[in-house]
């Protein structure tokens, strides 16, 4: 019993964590009011970066750095159309998502030999807690990836600067009200960027946390849908932190359910089995959540002087 | 820059010709830094495409499926709301086809409508529900899509395992029953008969016998063209396009917006349905399989909605370039070992200055603007 318990602690954490990362990228830029549909392609061309740099350099830091700088890239073509081109967020969010995957194998073909996934990288993210230390114990099955605390930095830092300090309530009124805060003198754009790009360099993280904390390289269904349920995080959460994190918490526990129950002496399909994150997010959404709506000015371009 | 230019470059066709051919440059730079020639690149993409009249006919019986997608999805845009979960649906709707095409053997003029019917019928359900959550309890319709992509998914790879519909050694169903079929001349292209007759014909020959040659593409065409009188020219149609626009205002104006949310959803669910079911009657190889990840039918689609501007007719040729793009960069792969993701790279890059391309007007605005303060 206590076994499986810290079984699925262990699970849930360690699938949550790169989600968690994206979602509260998702949540940095729509609260904005820059709508980010793009998380997957940034998540993708962050996992061939972080597994790509990891292998060379041998340095799992060294990658993760990188990722979130390739995440924050590919952020950067979002908040060009979006922001100064005025483009429709979704179709520019939507033609990341293609060309964060197609670029991220196209890499991978150009740098190992026409591979679509990478060579295993050395040397993994640390663990925080390692089974090792446990050995013999009762704690044998618990283990914690650096990348579970990162996570957990990152929700409790953005949620402090979001609704504790200035500069939190700035954007939070630009998801809102742009015309407002650019009338106090805050340059809309300015800040819109930035927090774009902040959006991209979580997702791109995110995405190095999986193949550098979880698989060990990068493969064509490494990122397969992660961005998607990050995106659904944000809107679970209500555009909160707090609220996506614990959306990503509730996924990751229902992963850890399907690989618990499908060891159990019950015998039930994995592929039945597999449907439950999505079924209990339904359910939860029915029968807890209920109505949500985006930040107001989310998706809709600004023009300066408008009102 | 006189004003018939400024006209032309202002209009949607000519924005989006551009947004094309710049996703060309972009690739083409690509392929340069990588070390590939682009100008080879491109003419193997060409001849993929246009070479052999089998090839052009594969470029659109290909593009049939994602026509329609694109089309469910435009549909929904119409009501403002996003319809990314046009791959469960597409996904759901070959199940049903295929459990249905397999249980049932009816004559053909039964088997092919209730085939097909069927696809429609699973693909509505699964965008009635997306509706009916979004009306009922307001849940975000992007969430329930995401989810119900899933669950179509691991539900597809649940029946493919079946014992009563799997195939033994290979990771799918049995082929569905030939009396559901929508191939052309099916049994007879391939007798005696019809072999001697098509060879004295190279042309034929290789656009009937070398293809799935069928008709589903001329079916998508009526299609885009009933969803484009649909929406603009009947009353149902305007208030599904005043509750996009505005839908406190509808709301205000006597639509009831909710039921309408959900009218949107199951005619945009039964679009995506139509797609998948016409996938599978039109195919030599009528199964469905284990999908390790999706085949991205209504994603495409999702594209090909964007690319055309949300217009019904625009979906067809957006849906025909993306289906050769794809086609093309499948002999690139082969032909010249550079990796065909590059047509991923490229489509993105249609897609993303497609979005962009709103500056032109503005942009060309201020030039006409600048040369008449000159002139004046």
């Amino acid at each position: 019993m206590l076994n499986n318990i810290l079984i699925a602690i262990t699970i849930t954490l360690m699938y949550s964590a790169p989600l968690t990362l994206a979602a509260i990228g998702g949540v940095i830029s729509e609260r904005s009011g820059i709508t980010n549909i793009g998380i997957e392609g940034m998540m993708s061309i962050g996992a061939l970066t972080g597994a790509a740099v990891g292998y060379f350099t041998q340095n799992p830091w060294f990658g993760l750095i990188c990722a979130g700088i390739a995440g924050g890239l590919l952020a950067l073509l979002h908040a060009v159309a979006s922001i100064s081109c005025r483009a429709d967020q979704t179709v520019s969010g939507l033609a990341i998502n293609l060309i964060g995957p197609g670029l991220a194998m196209f890499l991978s073909r150009y740098f190992f030999s026409g591979a679509t996934m990478t060579l295993p990288v050395p040397v993994k993210l640390p663990k925080v807690v390692d089974p090792i230390y446990f050995q013999n114990t009762p704690f044998s099955s618990l283990s914690i990836d650096a990348s579970v605390v990162i996570a957990l930095i990152v929700v409790i830092v953005t949620s402090f600067v979001l609704y504790q300090t200035k500069w939190g309530l700035r954007i939070r009124a630009m998801g809102e009200h742009p015309a407002a805060v650019d009338t106090l003198g805050v340059s809309v754009y300015k800040s819109r960027y930035t927090c774009v790009i902040i959006s991209g360099i979580l997702a791109g993280l995110g995405g190095g946390t999986v193949t550098l904390a979880i698989i060990s390289q990068f493969t064509p269904t490494a990122i397969s849908g992660q961005g998607f349920i990050a995106l659904a995080a944000v809107i679970f959460g209500k555009w909160r932190p707090i609220g996506a994190y614990l959306a990503c918490l509730l996924f990751g526990f229902s992963q850890a359910l399907v690989i618990l129950l499908g060891g159990g002496s019950i015998q039930i399909p994995s592929t039945l089995l597999a449907m439950i994150p999505y079924i209990l997010t339904i359910a939860v959404l029915i029968l807890f959540v209920g109505r949500s709506s985006a930040p107001k000015a989310a998706g809709v371009p600004y023009k300066k002087g408008e009102r | 820059m006189t004003r018939s230019i400024s006209r032309i470059l202002k209009s949607y066709f000519m924005r989006t010709f551009i947004a094309v051919l710049l996703g060309f440059v972009v690739a083409s730079a690509i392929l340069f830094i990588t070390g590939y020639n682009p100008s080879q690149c491109m003419a193997v993409m060409f001849n993929a495409v246009f070479s052999r009249p089998k090839f052009i006919v594969n470029v659109i019986l290909k593009s049939t499926p994602i026509i329609l997608t694109g089309l469910s999805v435009a549909f929904a845009f119409k009501m403002g709301l996003f319809n990314i979960g046009a791959e469960g649906q597409f996904i759901v709707s070959t199940i049903a086809s295929a459990i249905v095409g397999l249980v049932f053997n009816f004559h053909p003029i039964i088997q092919v409508p209730l085939v097909i019917m069927s696809g429609v019928f699973a693909g509505a359900i699964f965008g009635g529900i997306i509706g009916f959550l979004k009306s009922k309890f307001g849940i975000h319709e992007v969430i329930t899509s995401i989810m119900l992509n899933w669950i179509a998914l691991y539900l597809c790879n649940y029946i493919s395992n079946l014992a009563c519909f799997h195939k033994p050694e290979s990771d799918g169903t049995y082929p569905i029953n030939e009396s559901g079929l929508t191939l052309f001349m099916y049994k007879w292209k391939f007798s005696e008969e019809g072999r001697s007759f098509l060879k004295n014909n190279p042309v034929l020959n290789d656009i009937i016998l070398k293809t799935d040659f069928n008709f589903n593409f001329i079916l998508a065409v009526i299609i885009a063209i009933v969803v484009w009188v649909v929406i603009y020219k009947t009353r149902k149609g305007y208030e599904f396009r005043a509750c996009g626009l505005n839908p406190d205002a509808a709301q205000n104006a006597g639509i009831d917006v909710n039921k309408n949310i959900i009218y949107t959803m199951l005619i945009s669910g039964a679009l995506s349905g139509l797609a998948g079911a016409l996938a599978l009657t039109g195919s030599s190889n009528p199964v469905i399989h284990v999908l390790p990840v999706f085949e991205n039918y209504g994603f495409n689609g999702l594209s090909v909605a964007l690319i055309a501007g949300s217009s019904p007719i625009g979906c067809i040729f957006a849906g025909i370039m993306f289906s050769a793009l794809i086609y093309a960069g499948q002999s690139l792969q082969f032909k010249l070992g550079a990796p065909s993701e590059i047509v991923n790279i490229m489509i993105g890059t249609i897609v993303f200055f497609v979005a962009l391309s709103v500056i032109i007007p503005v942009i060309v605005d201020k030039i006409v603007e600048k040369e008449e303060r000159k002139s004046a």
